[in-house]
This record gives C-alpha cells, structure tokens and sequence, in this order.
C-alpha cells in the first residue's frame, strides 16, 4: 500500500527533477508504444527528437513553431495559475488572427509597418472578446467556463470557414477559398542574417517573446496583482480572507490569456502565410496547455517547454514524411507527458512511502 | 417524418451514452474531461475489432474495452496519483486523439458492416411506433435499459446511495469504512465504458468508416449535457434528443438549402450548448442540492 504524506514545504528539488524524469519517462513510453504498433523505435525517436536540430534552418524552424506556444502558453499560465481553466485558446487565436486580418484588408497597398502593430492591438481585442464570452457567463452566472471556451473553439473555426469562403474570399482566387494578400504593411519580415541571408522562416515576430516573457515574469513575481492570482489558484480560501476579488481576477485573466492567444494568431498569419485561409491554427491552442504545465507556469520554463514541443511538432512532421508514422503521435507524446508532470506536482506536494498493513 | 425522427433518434444515443456513463462518474465525485477522448478511442476500437473479427457485435466489444482502457489511464492518475483532475482529463483527450489517430491509420479507408436492427416481437407491428421505437439496434435498447437501471440503482439501491455519498463528502464516507478509491475506480470505468460504447455507435450506425477526430466534440457536448440534465439521469434523455435535433434540424436546413450560410447552421450545436449551460448554471446558483459536493476534489488517504 502506498502511502501520501503531505510535505511541510513543497520540494525544490522535485520542482526542478519533474519536468525532466517527465521527459526521460515519456520518451521511454514512446518507445514501447512505437515497439507494439511495428514501427522502428529507434528511427522514430531519431526523427521526432533530433532530426528538427540537423540543420541550422531547421533549428530556426524550431524558434518559428515555438513562437505561437510561447505566446498563448504564457497567457495560459495567468489562468492556470488562477485555476481558472481556458482551455478555447485555439478559437481566441483564431477570432485574433480573423479580426486583425479583415482590419489589416481594409489598408489595401498600405506599406508602412505601422500597419501591423495597429493589426497586433486588434488582435489582442479579438482574442480578448472570445475570452470574454467565457468569461463574463463564468462571473455572473458561474457557468463552466471551460465548456464554454471549448465550444468557442468549433465557432471559430466554422466562423473563419465563413469569412474566408464568404465575404473576405479573393474573387481572383481562381475558387480557392483564401483572402486577398496582406498589404506590404501587414506583413512580419524574416530576419536577414549578415552573410547567410535568411534562416529558414526566422522572422521578426519571434522577437515579441522577449517583451512578452520579462512582462509576465514580473507582474508574476514582482506585482501584487500577480501575487493574487498566484493565491487564487493555491489558496482559494486565504483569497477570499484577504478580501481579494475573485470575479475581476477571474476576469482579467482570461481577457488576457485570450489577447495573447489572439497576438499569437496574427503574428503567425502575418509572418508565415501573409493572407487569411480557412486553417490558421494547428492545435497550438491545445499543444500550448502542455506547454503551459511543462513551463512549470512560470514564464522563463514556459519557452523551454515552448522549445522541445515545437521540436516534437516539427519532428513528427519529419517522422511522417520520412516513415509514414501519422503526425497525430504529437498528441500521444504531449498526453504521456502530462500525465508524467501532473505526478511530479503530486510528488511535490506529498512524501510517498511504501507500507503494509490491513484495517 | 419516421425517418427523421429516426435519424434524431440515432445521432442522440452516442451522446446518451456518453453522458449517462458520466453523471455516474460524477456522481463518484470524480470529473473526467477525457470523455472526447474515449469515446474517439471507443470509435477507433470498434471499427478495429469488427474488421478483425468481421462480426460489428464484436465492435460493441471493442468499443467498450478501449473506453474502459482510457478511464483506468485516468483513474491510475487522478484516484492513486492524486493529479488534478481537470488537466488529467484534457491530457486524456489529448492523448486518446493521438492514441486513436495512430490505430485508426491502417484502418482509413475501410467501410465496416452496420450494427443489424433487431425488431422486437409484436410490438415493431405498431404503426409508427413500431417503426420508430421497436427497430433499433442493440446498442439503443441497451442505452434506455441503462437509464431506467441507473435511476432505479441511484435512488433505490444501497450500492448507489454509497455511491452518492462518496461524491457528496468522500471523508465522512471514508470514516464510516467505505472504500472511496475503489467505489471512484468502478464509477470512473462506467464512465468510460459508456463512452467507448457511445463512441462504437458512430461507426458502427453512423458513419461507417474512420476518419480523425470523427466524434467532433460530442464527447464535449456530453459532459455538457450532465450538466444540463443537473445530474438526473432520465433528463438525459430529453437533453440528448434535443441536441440531436438541433443537429438534424442544421443537416435538413443545409440539405434544403436555407438562405443561412452552412458554416453559421454547423455552429448551432455548440451554440445552443453554451446557452443551455447558461440557462441551467443561472438557476443553479439558487439550487446547488444536486451537483455532487465533492465533484473534481481529489481524495487524500493520510492514515
């Protein structure tokens, strides 16, 4: 019989241990899993895990996947901090993108870059206003919100099938349901390198993570309001004794989880596909909840997590293409691992200890 | 008129299932997210079991299995791990579409045989009823066997007042000596059998080929309708039917070529989802007598 005893002060040493035993032991299962179903182990691993770092633009590739993650995921972190469980940010990404798209339309042959930062402010409104719906049902009449946010996620997708096959459709597209181009202004450049040219996709949206992560590591460790929710989540109770109050922190951080999915969205149509399609979004919304918890929900851990799950994304893109192993793997691999760092946080929390005895 | 209503009939009963197994889960005071999960791995474990062993009653099987298979993952973890159970339970989602997409590849492609109707003896002779009630497969008489067993086993049974008890305050009912972890485990396979089972019904009557994610967030809507039902089990059946409605209604609205844009009739399940949970969890806020105290609230064992 195994036994729990809570621990007087959460373990350091597990905080740190988990996440990588999480990986080991994830990568362990793979295997197994890859062994029954007849594929090559070995092979595989080799394509999800170290083929994405075999070329330098691959490797930049990598920096490109992980931009949206680390974005949405670090919105996440507010939430889940605050036990407040979005889990729509794929449609909140998706209503930002459409929003600051149809906005960015509206400037055709606009040039100036002024453009996209006005199309980022929109696309945090949007991502925001589909978060707001969640959101204002959960503080005024305590409906689930994550029902609600996950619905959201199917409206959007049928809503930007809508707007792109509808109204904003080219009616030069010859049929193919796709917007007419972004304006020179609306678009994220690459990043030219001095002597090489480009790397891969590497553009300049990649950048925002730098003023996004320092941002959320101080409201987190350094504001009262990010000492609140912080309590919210772990200590409900001692929230309410404090006077704290639950309703506009459930609000505000999920206002500004949806902006930031939404700021995800345009940056990731902006710079890589430069015109609205009726798929914008491939799962990052979902992949970044793990991205989320491998961070530890700290913002700093949250680009390393970002970083290996955009390696798995972009690996087991290559697996596919070099083995035909199906790219849905990504979500066997991402669901193991949060089993494994959803144990960790329990071992944190509890000492175990094996003990016999009968009642 | 009876066909539509047949239709109505057979896309509400995965729903039923998957949601009925639920509130049984729930009512254990266990929330499992992962209800989308199992049913996908449900779907997939159907179609594999009736192409292998080319008999769709075998699929019912197979279903079941998978789904029971998803919920001891989830109940490893959140019953003996004490994990959260509302990541737990999206992280069964999003392993199960792994999971399932990756069985289902060599099955792309291939058409499974449809689940025979049974027609029950005398009673399919009455007009209309008959045809509508009395022509089902075995699946659908097993889901209303399973409402009037699980009504009469929560209100009427010992087993299911414990039950009950456990999801109302599991520390009183663990210092009378009932074992929760076990009472949880039992409930939360239910859960997951009912959906594995929910999920066999759309190959197997629905659709009958495989495709990704091809339970499109009806594991969802079910979790929904517990909610909606506020854990009753016969309201259910009223919410499940309603749901399926809305889904034909959309089907014969863009069959029919209604002057709404298809994309805005496909949002109406999901929309009318949110409004119900609006409508319901309004009231609830006077009346929260029926959700399960304890619901989500992992139970510690400190001896």
């Amino acid at each position: 019989m195994i036994i729990f005893t809570p621990r007087n002060k959460v373990s350091q040493n597990w905080m740190i241990a988990a996440p990588i035993l999480s990986i080991f032991l994830t990568i362990v299962m793979g295997t197994l899993i890859f062994s029954l179903l007849g594929y090559n182990p070995a092979e595989t691993l080799y394509q999800i895990f170290v083929s994405p770092f075999s070329r330098i633009d691959r490797i930049s590739d990598i920096f490109v996947k992980a931009c949206p993650l680390i974005i949405i995921g670090t919105g996440l972190m507010f939430c889940f901090r605050a036990n407040v469980w979005n889990i729509g940010a794929e449609g909140q990404f998706i209503i930002g993108a459409l929003l600051a798209g149809s906005f960015g339309l509206l400037f055709p042959g606009m040039e100036t870059k002024f453009l996209i930062f006005m199309m980022i402010i929109v696309g945090f409104i949007g991502g925001a206003l589909w978060a707001f719906i969640p959101a204002i049902l959960k503080t005024k009449l305590n409906v689930n919100e994550i029902l609600v946010s996950l619905m959201l996620v199917y409206v959007a997708m049928l809503l930007i099938d809508f707007v792109v096959r509808g109204p904003l459709r080219d009616p030069m597209s010859f049929g193919f349901p796709l917007t007419k181009a972004y304006p020179e202004g609306a678009l994220i450049n690459k990043i030219p390198i001095p002597g090489i040219g480009f790397l891969g996709q590497l553009h300049y949206g990649v950048l925002i993570i730098f003023i996004i992560a320092p941002i959320s590591w101080v409201i987190i460790n350094k504001t009262l309001s990010g000492f609140k929710i912080t309590v919210l989540g772990s200590a409900p109770k001692a929230a309410k004794f404090a006077g704290f109050k639950e309703k506009s922190i459930t609000m505000s951080v999920l206002l500004l989880s949806g902006g930031l999915a939404g700021v995800a969205g345009v940056i990731e149509v902006s710079a890589n596909m430069g015109q609205l399609q009726p798929e914008v979004s491939f799962g990052y919304g979902f992949t970044a909840i793990i991205v989320a918890f491998l961070g530890r929900l700290n913002p700093i851990g949250i680009i390393f997590a970002g970083i290996m799950l955009a390696t798995v994304k972009l690996g087991a893109d290559n697996a596919q293409m070099a083995m035909g192993v199906p790219k849905v793997v990504t979500g066997l691999f991402e669901g193991i691992l949060l089993f494994f760092l959803l144990t960790g946080e329990t071992l944190q929390k509890y000492q175990i200890a094996w003990k016999n005895y009968r009642r | 008129m009876d066909a539509l209503i047949l239709t109505i009939i057979a896309t509400s009963i995965p729903l039923l299932l998957a949601a009925t197994g639920e509130l049984i889960t729930e009512k254990s005071g266990v929330l499992n997210l992962g209800v989308e999960g199992m049913m996908l791995s449900g779907a997939v474990g159907a179609l594999g079991a009736t192409l292998w062993l080319g008999n769709p009653y075998f699929g019912i099987l197979g279903g079941a299995i998978s789904g029971v298979f998803m919920a001891s993952i989830f109940s490893v973890f959140t019953i003996n791990l004490m994990t959260n159970q509302v990541a737990t339970g999206l992280g069964l989602t999003i392993f199960a579409a792994g999971f399932s997409g990756l069985a289902g590849a060599p099955l792309v492609g291939k058409t499974v045989p449809s689940l025979p109707k049974i027609e029950l003896f005398l009673l399919s002779d009455i007009p209309h009823i008959g045809d509508i009630l009395f022509k089902q497969d075995l699946i659908a008489y097993l889901s209303i066997a399973l409402i009037i067993l699980i009504t009469f086993f929560l209100n009427h049974s010992k087993s299911g007042i414990v039950l009950r008890a456990v999801g109302d305050d599991h520390n009183s009912a663990h210092s009378i000596g009932y074992p929760i972890k076990k009472i949880r485990w039992l409930a939360t396979c239910f859960g997951g059998m009912c959906a594995g089972l929910g999920g066999a019904y759309i190959p197997l009557v629905l659709t009958p080929h495989w495709s990704e994610g091809m339970t499109a967030g009806r594991g969802w809507i079910a979790l929904a309708l517990v909610v909606f039902a506020s854990w009753i089990p016969w309201r259910v059946i009223v919410g499940a039917l309603i749901f399926g409605g809305i889904t034909i209604a959309q089907l014969v609205g863009q069959a029919r070529g209604w002057p709404i844009p298809s994309q805005i009739l496909s949002m109406m399940p999901y929309l009318a989802t949110i409004l119900a949970l609006t409508i319901i969890s309004g009231r609830f806020s006077k009346n929260k007598s029926s959700v399960p105290a304890s619901l989500g609230k992992p139970f510690i064992d400190t001896p």
